[in-house]
């Protein structure tokens, strides 16, 4: 068993009833990479990612998590990871300091903790001025970057991103990645889905995801090799066209 | 320990934010307890009522006969007036009737007769109904007797209020209307604030943390009982100082028991929370689902006996009904523990009942 590697997944299956949404997935993530989780709508990724993080029990196969396996060691993974949903998810009726303390006291951190980790982070963001705002009136740019700052508030050692950066523009997008990559380069490990092609290339490694099984595995640059093709994009094209499952 | 007064708080946070909300809380009280401080009449049919005759003539038979004709009584009788007094504490009476030794023969000789109207004012509409008519009655068969003898002849009714001697018309809908108050409150809350985290995506958020799912429940749910515990005090305050209600019973009894309605609303409202997608889904379905059968079913508008007997039986699965009894024993009767137990089981019954099956479904919902 490779120490390095912080998520080991084999032969993951999940079925609603006939339904099989996630069919026999098995990968490794390394300690600190960003993998990339790609696939249409309804390709299974999101109910893969719920499986990973306790969310939802698999009906067949393995996986351990930050050493944890997820059928017996539930709670011991839920403190190792930290966790952002694709809908933006703070709450927008308390502050951003008040966001920050809940989140922080729910991991079981001090008071102490919270308020030296609050500060340091607030400052980074820039948000010094806007502390005692609600979350509610800032721009969506910042509250993902908030949301996902709030995620490894409690130094998890995997962050898992579903659809992290919908509904924002590709400048933002890049920003909310410099964050990313700070989180990968202090150890954190990034397990993050998403259907946007541009942030793809950003991952160290992608899996390309369709009808429940794993098309593809490998680094971006590998991938448009692999497939002569000029850019992830058309990787995921001559994957997945033809897939089954329409898109919802 | 700490994240659980973390999660509190934040609970706390988002009520005192939101100003619709608050109105709402503690506006809705307020409103209710003053709108139905006009009193509310009621058609009555078949009230059980117990005879003492003591009498035994031509003279009481033939009154007995008159109301038993009547379709407003369905009598019942007794011999003892202890047994009377225990028939009122108990519910099974809503009135008795006395008539004295030798009544035939005092009417035939003194031209007077003296019969007893004991009544239970603790639903004030229903008594001064129910002694109307029996008066009414009785009028009619001093009337015939009179066109008999060609002699004047009077009965005098001696009408005996039990338990709200003055009549006051509001006692009786303040245990409906904290019933009332109590279910929407908790039930529209929880229901909301659950699905809003499930709108908003923070449901996930703590379901991936390490706080426990049942710790999420039950901090979700303190603040909503302590707000309706907090509610239930002006309500009381509202009763006795705007209202001139007395308060006869045990007021930690009374808590106590609101406090078990308050955890029964809760898993209604957590059950809710389950089935319902949107915030909307489950503000329509709490309000319809405790408005209409908490007003209809649980007697303080309608009184249950004259209603037909499936409705009966279906009140019986109405919590507000059950809490409405005890509620209206020990708050106008007077009465303890030993009066509403048999109620308060059946109440703790249903409430863990529903606590289970709310619980279950919402971890269930994850797998």
């Amino acid at each position: 068993m490779n120490q390095k590697s912080v998520i080991q997944v084999k032969n993951l299956t999940k079925r609603f009833g006939t339904f099989t949404a996630v069919d026999n997935i098995s990968f490794t993530v390394q300690k600190g990479e960003i993998f990339g989780f790609l696939g249409a709508n309804g390709a299974g990724k999101t109910t893969a990612m719920r499986m990973l993080c306790g969310l939802s029990k698999p009906t067949e196969g393995s996986a351990i998590i930050a050493g944890f396996d997820i059928y017996q060691e539930t709670e011991k993974i839920k403190r190792s990871i930290g966790y952002m949903s694709q809908k933006f998810s703070l709450y927008e009726d308390l502050s951003v300091n008040e966001n920050i303390h809940f989140f922080g006291g729910i991991y079981g951190l001090s008071k102490k903790e919270i308020r030296e980790r609050a500060s340091l982070l607030i400052d980074k963001l820039g948000l010094k001025s806007a502390s005692d705002k609600l979350v509610g009136s800032l721009p969506l740019g910042w509250k993902q970057k908030l949301a996902f700052s709030v995620a490894i508030f409690h130094n998890p050692k995997i962050v898992f991103l579903d659809e992290p950066t919908g509904g924002v523009d590709p400048i933002t997008r890049r920003q909310f990645w410099d964050l990313i990559y700070e989180a990968s380069d202090s150890g954190i490990t990034v397990f993050v889905t998403t259907h946007y092609m541009d942030e793809a290339t950003y991952c160290h490694r992608i899996t390309m995801m369709v009808d429940g099984v794993i098309k593809a595995l490998d680094t971006p640059s590998n991938l448009k090799e692999q497939y002569k093709a000029e850019s992830i994009d058309e990787v995921f094209f001559e994957l997945a066209r033809n897939a089954k499952r329409k898109a919802d | 320990m700490k994240q659980f007064w973390g999660f509190i708080y934040k609970e706390f946070l988002h009520v005192f934010r939101d100003k619709k909300t608050l109105l709402l809380l503690f506006g809705l009280p307020i409103i209710q307890i003053l709108l139905f401080g006009f009193a509310l009449t009621n058609e009555i049919k078949n009230a059980k009522v117990a005879i003492i005759d003591n009498a035994r003539d031509i003279g009481s038979k033939q009154i007995i006969s008159k109301i038993e004709a009547s379709q407003q009584f369905s009598i019942t009788r007794f011999i003892s007036p202890k047994q009377i007094e225990l028939a009122f504490k108990t519910g099974k009476i809503k009135m008795a009737i006395v008539f004295p030794q030798d009544f035939y023969e005092d009417l035939m000789h003194e031209k007077s007769g003296k019969i007893q109207l004991i009544m239970d004012a603790s639903d004030p509409n229903t008594a001064t109904t129910l002694a109307n008519v029996a008066s009414g009655i009785i009028q009619s068969y001093t009337t015939t007797l009179q066109e008999n003898n060609q002699l004047p002849i009077n009965i005098n009714l001696d009408t005996r209020m039990l338990y709200n001697p003055s009549l006051q018309g509001s006692t009786n809908f303040v245990p409906g209307v904290m019933a009332l108050v109590l279910l929407l409150i908790c039930v529209l809350m929880t229901s909301v604030s659950i699905v809003r985290e499930k709108e908003n995506g923070t449901l996930e958020l703590l379901l991936v943390s390490p706080f426990n799912a049942v710790m999420i429940i039950l901090a979700k749910a303190i603040p909503y009982l302590i707000i309706s515990l907090f509610n239930l005090v002006i309500i009381l305050l509202l009763s006795v100082y705007v209202l001139d209600m007395e308060i006869k019973g045990n007021l930690i009894l009374l808590f106590t028991e609101s406090t078990l309605l308050i955890i029964t609303a809760l898993s209604l409202g957590l059950l809710i929370s389950n089935i319902a997608a949107t915030q909307q889904v489950a503000m329509v379905v709490s309000l319809m689902g405790m408005l209409l059968p908490t007003m209809l079913l649980t007697g303080f508008m309608f009184p249950i006996e004259n209603m037909p007997l499936p409705l009966q039986l279906i009140s019986n699965l109405v919590p507000s009904k059950w809490y409405y009894i005890i509620i209206k024993n020990i708050m106008i009767k007077g009465l303890g523990i030993e009066a509403v137990w048999r109620e308060t089981l059946i109440l703790f019954g249903m409430t863990l009942f529903l606590l289970a099956l709310s619980i279950k479904n919402f971890k269930t919902r994850l797998a």
